[in-house]
């Protein structure tokens, strides 16, 4: 099984896909499974939504729903932020 | 109950109703706060919309991300289409958007709540069909 992953693990991982991304991930509860992932990166630039949210997920692959139970995402581009 | 026909009847299920939510429990009694939220949302809209409880079976929840591609629940589906999970249906319901995909009128700020209140919901009944 894979080990109890933490929110600076996650960020690192996220980080390591989409590099020159700002990424701040927390820990929800505390429990080390419900996690929370902000994410600023130029590389949604043109994608959806649904298309956003999956670049992150893929990154985690089976482990969301699995150690990582929840992982609530908000993504957006470097311009949509500062808006 | 075999996977392929599980698969078959979300495939058919995503089909015949155009607002199609995939969750843990139901509207009336969701069994997970993000699945609570996305049904709250789409009540506060007052659509019509069916429900599938995805606990009853673990193989509906592999079949159904085997097939969106998404691997959370809640799921929502407008027209054969992911729309996405809370998060997203969140963001949409706040800005609005929702309310303009699914041609409902925005609530007032203080009409929302987040816990689920009864609808117009239609069971599909899966769950009779599992055993």
């Amino acid at each position: 099984m894979f080990p109890m992953p933490s929110p600076q693990e996650l960020q690192d991982r996220i980080t390591a896909a989409l590099p020159g991304a700002e990424v701040r991930v927390e820990d929800l509860t505390g429990g080390g499974d419900h996690f929370r992932a902000e994410v600023v990166s130029d590389r949604f630039e043109g994608l959806s939504r649904i298309q956003q949210h999956k670049l992150i997920y893929d990154v985690f692959g089976d482990e969301v729903g699995g150690p990582i139970h929840a992982l609530s995402i908000k993504t957006s581009t470097p311009t949509g932020a500062t808006q | 109950m075999t996977n392929d026909e599980i698969r078959g009847f979300i495939e058919n299920a995503i089909k015949e109703n155009s607002v199609m939510l995939f969750m843990k429990g139901t509207p009336h009694q969701p069994a997970c706060g993000f699945s609570a939220r996305t049904a709250g949302a789409l009540n506060a809209l007052g659509v019509q919309y069916a429900a599938l409880d995805i606990l009853p079976d673990p193989r509906i929840r592999e079949e159904l991300s085997g097939l969106s591609g998404w691997p959370t629940i809640p799921q929502l589906f407008v027209d054969g289409e992911l729309v996405g999970g809370s998060d997203i249906v969140m963001e949409m319901f706040e800005s609005g958007e929702l309310a303009s995909l699914l041609g409902a009128e925005q609530p007032e700020e203080e009409a929302f709540e987040p816990e689920p209140q009864p609808v117009q919901q239609r069971p599909i009944g899966l769950e009779n069909k599992l055993d």
